[in-house]
């Protein structure tokens, strides 16, 4: 029943056997212990489970851990690169654009998801991006700040 | 003290770890062996349960136990933490037995040795239900509708009429009088994180560990103790990262009993993460009252009496403050206002749905918006403009603190500063005239004032059911790190960082030698919790107040080790100076760490060196504190000290919100044009995270006031079940916000802090209602009920 | 959250995926990006007992010109037909109905062909080939037929697909001459599906006066459907004003207009008729 998945999780390749009903996000939470990705809802409206699959931002309680077999996967966990903070991690830290944080992870993978195909976006174009996003904290506002802050900060580096 | 931190925008010492996706959570903290429990819930809002058979779950593959209703019996009753005259409590159990009485309620616990075990063994436990008649709408509930606890023969579960002066004469005198029926939507708190417990029993020790998803970890700790009969001092309940409350995570669970519980049966961790669903079925929802406003006032607008008499909606039973919330209600129904006269009537009634309980604002909101709307109405009713109405019934700064029909004292306040510096930033003049223009082209544009005051920092404990005080522990350890313990629990507020520039200041200390450390009763002294926009105002004091007790100690200690009397010494930016040296050294600020890293000998630590000194940090003085070699006699070792703060009163905070709207005419829809908000928390720590309580709490209004409601049809089913049909508010449906201040200390506590946790969610509601309507004012409407959807406005154009 | 129990196969051709599938043809259940199957089957609403994962089948996922055709895989995903610029040259109301289904996460892993299969009665996709007129090419144990979009969508949730047939491409004949298109929704505010949809081709004689318009309509009705009413009060019309506001009071004609706690069902009718009008303005005005 269980089947065979091989693929690479923040740059490390893994080899499981999981059961096919198993969700990338418990996958990654329960058998990978990384939990920075977390489970808002269970109707792929809240966005708090985003990770980048292929370098897609997608809703991993959304996907079957089966369907990443063969894929690249980089979760919350693995966007700093050699402990330099992503752009918009800096932006959300700068710009207070987390309260209790539980959002933060999905929010960041899809804002940097927004920059990578935006340089440059509007205010519009930013709540249009996160939009697959619940916060229930921030009201939004510092989190298109930091957004905006992120932006400018890829766009001088 | 020194003033590097406090009122400054200090970035957040949390946010690291969150950021970076290492935080705990709950769900996040893995033990080996832990099993999973999943929870059978009922599919009917009010039925006898005529059977229970648990053998094809029990069967099932990695079930190892599955718990009914008559296995917990032994466990105490969900607890309900108010006392109201005459208040019928129902014998609510963690598990349902005989009967249930609402959609959700908790028939069976299944556990097993994964979560997706748990879940598939759930559908194999068959409950046998034979139907009761259902009653969902309060006001039918209050009628005489089925009963649903029997032995109370109806459906009321307590009515109170408060207030002061004499509102009949202010009635009979008055010139002039408007009513409403209003609806406050009932509304799902929505943390992001749902709940979650861990639970894991040490049966060599008889102690029992907790995490859960609290606001409150020792008031939890006791009600659980209690309920299934484990000493208090052998629990502990530790809250990881708390992925938000809103009031939610405010509450004792039937959950939280049944995990410690299960996991002493079993001798093993166990573990329960909620699903939304189940969240949104069985964690408290807020708001849910109906009622009538009535308000008497002269004809120059000047209020004399208002009476509001409302049906509150509590649901199926009493969650931990479902009776108290509606009673909040009463206690701020004169606003911002001077109403010698004011009574509230509540009836609080039982229906088939989950419990109402403290959603951000908690029965505050529910008052300000009905004296906001009332106000509005007085405008209409003397075609006066609605801001004009309000600034004629504003106490003067000088009457302060302002005494209410409400029974309470307003520390301080100038609502007039707040409200024209609201106006000034709005060009509410030549909004006016915008509209008026816009009107002629048939244009719907609309704006709505709100001038709140709020009641926060709760709270005295003669107010409270469990203690209104809150508790801190300072102490500078060896190394001259500080460790701040608060008995506040907070979850986003960002109180490690608030905390910490407020001990910085305090000891003149670098902000990142502080650690606070809140949320484990195993750790931290006994506290009350985050909520109703205490914990800055209160375990801040607490903090605040602490750090002068240990001051005073190391004053002493700083005497005798510079040879001086105390009375000579000095503190200034983080040393202890003898007085003629005080001036240069407060000109050095901030200290050197007293050992350096890597520099430290092992095992001991290097004495303090005072030979020729004419002055010491206070982390010197910590370390000699430690060493206890060169103490003043009779002095305790250590450097710390615990400080319990009561306050004598709650805090007001107050504002002036302004929302223009513009609506489509052909469709309805409602665009926000501007928000302007200028709020007075008091002195602020941290403007950031104040802007940010703001913004996230006036997007909760919006949530109100447009999109969110919870609702149930005639059979008790949660139609709104996920959030697929419950819309929370996203990224496009906000405004840009403007925001401003004014500063009006609290002379309430010696920070001058007054909270501002809930201000948006209890200004924002009537602002933005208020705007709608008055974009409709064209078409004779004066009220509108929440949530204001297109629909409902596009049938008003249409149809009148 | 957690779905029951399921086998789970993935093919490695089609050919593949239709002998599984017709070996339980009522058990098992195609998977391609699995935005409407999943979330069912978290809320065990949907149970099957097979998953048949046609999202590794990387020849089916393509967007490409041939003849006077434009060939889309089924298992294309949103974002790809949302980007292509391909697509934005030659058929832009693709990529503008890509744009505003669900969210970037959604429309990076949904697909064209999982969204019209299942065929949401909200579901956007629907309502853009409707106007545009595709061909749906389904694929069975029998071999392979080609199904107009018309006659594709036969009540709610249910299409003309057969038990044991996958849908394989969406065929569309590739606009030529002046031509404008729009699609215009209201999203639901929780969900973001279709409260109201509608998809405008529009194609235009030299003198600017209507030479053919055709409208999908999505979330109006149990499936989505074209407003003949609508098309054919326009044609030949000169599209004023007066000509639009005649045409688009058809656009709920024949149907019986969904009702939930949104929109009652002549709000929505309203909604659809505003939202026809603007949607025909629009592409009025990007005629080239």
């Amino acid at each position: 029943m269980k089947k065979a998945i091989n693929l690479s999780v923040n740059g490390v390749s893994r080899t499981d056997e999981v059961e096919p009903r198993m969700l990338l996000v418990h996958y990654l939470r329960d058998v990978l212990e990384l939990t920075g990705t977390h489970v808002g809802c269970e109707t792929s409206l809240c966005g708090a489970c985003t990770v980048m699959l292929d370098g897609q931002a997608v809703k991993s309680c959304t996907l079957f851990a089966v369907q990443a077999d063969g894929s690249a996967v980089t979760t919350i966990e693995g966007l700093a690169e050699n402990g330099k903070l992503h752009p918009v991690q800096e932006g959300f830290w700068e710009k207070h654009g987390l309260q209790c944080g539980y959002c933060t992870p999905g929010m960041i993978v899809t804002a940097a998801q927004l920059l990578e195909r935006n340089a440059a976006p509007s205010r519009e174009e930013i709540c249009h991006g996160l939009d697959g996003n619940l916060c229930r904290c921030t009201g939004y506002q510092h989190i298109i700040e930091a957004v905006e802050y992120a932006a400018k900060k890829a766009g001088q580096s | 003290m020194t003033n590097n931190y406090v009122g400054k925008r200090v970035k957040r010492t949390e946010d690291p770890r969150l950021i970076r996706g290492l935080a705990h959570y709950v769900d996040d903290v893995a033990l080996p062996g832990t099993l999973h429990v999943s929870f059978v819930r009922s599919i009917y809002a009010h039925a006898r349960i005529t059977n229970v058979d648990t053998s094809a779950a029990l069967a099932a593959p990695g079930v190892v136990a599955v718990y009914t209703g008559h296995d917990v019996a032994k466990i105490g009753a969900v607890p309900c933490a108010s006392a109201l005259p005459d208040l019928k409590v129902p014998d609510h159990r963690v598990l349902a037995s005989d009967k249930v009485y609402f959609v959700g309620h908790p028939i069976a616990a299944v556990v097993a040795t994964d979560r997706y075990a748990a879940r598939d063994a759930v559908d194999l436990v068959m409950v046998d239900y034979e139907e009761l008649p259902v009653v969902t709408d309060v006001e039918q509930a209050a009628a005489g509708g089925p009963v649903i606890h029997e032995s109370f023969g109806d459906n009321i579960a307590y009515k109170l009429t408060t207030g002061e002066g004499d509102i009949d004469a202010a009635f009979a005198a008055a010139d002039r009088t408007v009513k409403q029926r209003i609806l406050h939507n009932r509304l799902a708190p929505i943390a992001m994180e749902p709940r979650g417990v861990l639970a894991r029993y040490f049966p060599g020790e008889e102690e029992l560990t907790m995490w859960s998803s609290t606001q409150i970890p020792h008031l939890m700790r006791t009600q659980v103790a209690l309920m299934i009969g484990i000493p208090e001092n052998k629990l502990r309940v530790i809250t990881p990262e708390v992925g938000g409350g809103f009031g939610s995570k405010l509450n004792v669970y039937a959950e939280e009993a049944l995990l410690g519980w299960i996991s002493m049966q079993l001798g093993k961790p166990v573990k329960w993460i909620e699903t939304r669903r189940e969240n949104m079925l069985a964690t408290i929802h807020g708001r849910g009252q109906v009622g009538d406003i009535e308000v008497a006032f002269k004809n120059d607008g000047t209020l004399t009496g208002l009476r509001y008499s409302v049906f509150a909606d509590l649901g199926a039973y009493h969650q931990l403050l479902t009776p108290a919330i509606p009673t909040l209600t009463g206690l701020m129904l004169s606003g911002a206002y001077k109403i010698p006269a004011i009574q509230m009537n509540i009836t609080g009634c039982f229906t088939n749905k989950m419990a109402t309980d403290a959603y951000r604002g908690a029965g505050r909101p529910e008052a300000t918006y009905v004296v906001e709307r009332a106000l509005d109405l007085v405008a209409a009713e003397l075609g006066a403009d609605p801001a004009e109405v309000r600034r004629k019934n504003f106490p003067a700064p000088s009457e302060f603190p302002f005494h209410t029909a409400t029974g309470l004292d307003y520390d301080s306040g100038d609502y007039e500063a707040a409200l024209n510096k609201a106006q000034e930033i709005a060009g509410y003049a030549q909004l006016r005239e915008e509209q008026k223009q816009g009107r002629q082209e048939g244009r719907l544009m609309g704006i709505g004032v709100s001038t709140y005051v709020e009641i926060c920092a709760l709270g005295p404990s003669q107010a409270m059911p469990a203690g209104g005080w809150e508790s801190a522990t300072v102490r500078i350890e060896p190394t001259g790190k500080v460790t701040v313990l608060t008995g506040a629990s907070p979850h986003g507020q960002g109180q490690e960082t608030s905390f910490a520039q407020i001990a910085a200041d305090e000891l003149g200390v670098d902000i990142n030698d502080i650690t606070v450390i809140h949320g484990d009763t195993g750790v931290v002294q006994y506290g009350i919790g985050t909520f109703g926009s205490r914990a800055t105002a209160v375990g801040g004091t607490a903090v605040f107040v602490a750090i002068q007790k240990l001051k005073e100690k190391a004053q002493k200690i700083a005497a005798h080790m510079l040879k001086a009397d105390a009375s000579r010494v000095s503190f200034e930016g983080g040393k202890y100076s003898l007085e003629a040296a005080a001036a240069a050294s407060a000109a050095t600020g901030t200290s050197e760490p007293v050992v350096p890293v890597g520099e430290a000998p092992a095992g001991a630590l290097p004495e303090p060196q005072t030979e020729g000194k004419s002055s010491l940090t206070i982390q010197d003085i910590a370390l000699a504190a430690h060493l206890a070699k060169e103490l003043p006699p009779d002095t305790e070792p250590g450097l710390s000290a615990t400080y319990f703060f009561e306050p004598k009163n709650f805090t007001f905070p107050f504002g002036t919100h302004i929302a223009v709207v513009e609506i489509d005419h052909e469709t309805g829809d409602i665009k926000f044009l501007r928000y302007v908000a200028v709020d007075d928390c008091g002195r602020v720590i941290n403007p950031m995270l104040v802007d940010g309580q703001v913004h996230g709490g006036i997007v909760q209004s919006i949530g109100q006031a447009m999109y969110e409601e919870v609702v149930y049809d005639e059979q008790g089913q949660l139609v709104t079940g996920t959030l697929m049909d419950y819309a929370v508010p996203r990224a496009k449906h906000i405004p840009n916000f403007e925001l401003d201040r004014t500063e009006t200390p609290s002379p309430v506590n010696p920070l001058g802090v007054k909270g501002v946790g809930e201000a948006g969610t209890i200004g924002a509601t009537p602002a933005i209602v208020g705007a709608i309507v008055d974009a409709l004012a064209p078409f004779g409407v004066r009220h509108l009920d929440m949530p204001i959807k297109p629909e409902n406005v596009w049938r008003i154009i249409n149809h009148g | 959250m957690i779905p029951a129990q399921f086998d789970y196969q993935a093919p490695a051709t089609l050919e593949e995926a239709v002998s599984l599938l017709a070996s339980d043809p009522d058990g098992a259940k195609i998977l391609a990006g699995g935005h409407s199957l999943i979330p069912a089957m978290k809320l065990r609403l949907a149970q099957p007992q097979l998953l048949i994962d046609i999202g590794r089948i990387k020849s089916l996922a393509y967007i490409r010109e041939e003849g006077d055709q434009i060939l889309i895989g089924a298992t294309t995903t949103h974002y790809q037909l949302e980007s292509s610029d391909l697509l934005k040259r030659i058929c832009p109301l693709l990529p503008e109905c890509a744009k505003s289904i669900g969210d970037v996460q959604v429309r990076n892993k949904g697909t064209i062909g999982g969204s019209i299969a299942h065929s949401d009665p909200a579901g956007d996709w629907p309502a853009a080939v409707l106007a545009l007129g595709a061909d749906l090419v389904l694929v069975g144990p029998h071999g392979e037929r080609t199904v107009k979009a018309e006659e594709f969508f036969v009540d709610l949730l249910t299409t003309a697909l057969e038990p044991g047939e996958i849908l394989r491409e969406i065929r569309i004949k590739k606009p030529s001459g002046r031509f404008g298109h729009a699609y215009q929704k209201v999203p639901h505010p929780a969900s973001g599906f279709a409260v109201v949809g509608i998809a405008v081709h529009l194609e235009l004689n030299d003198d600017n006066s209507c030479k053919a318009a055709a409208i999908g309509v999505t979330g109006v009705s149990v499936k989505a459907y074209r407003a003949k009413g609508v098309e054919n009060a326009l044609a030949g019309t000169s599209l004023d004003t007066d000509a639009i506001a005649a045409a688009e009071k058809h656009v709920c004609d024949g149907v019986d207009p969904n009702s939930d706690l949104y929109a009652s069902s002549d709000y929505r009718c309203q909604l659809a008729r505003v939202y026809t009008r603007r949607a025909l303005q629009a592409a009025k005005a990007n005629v080239q």
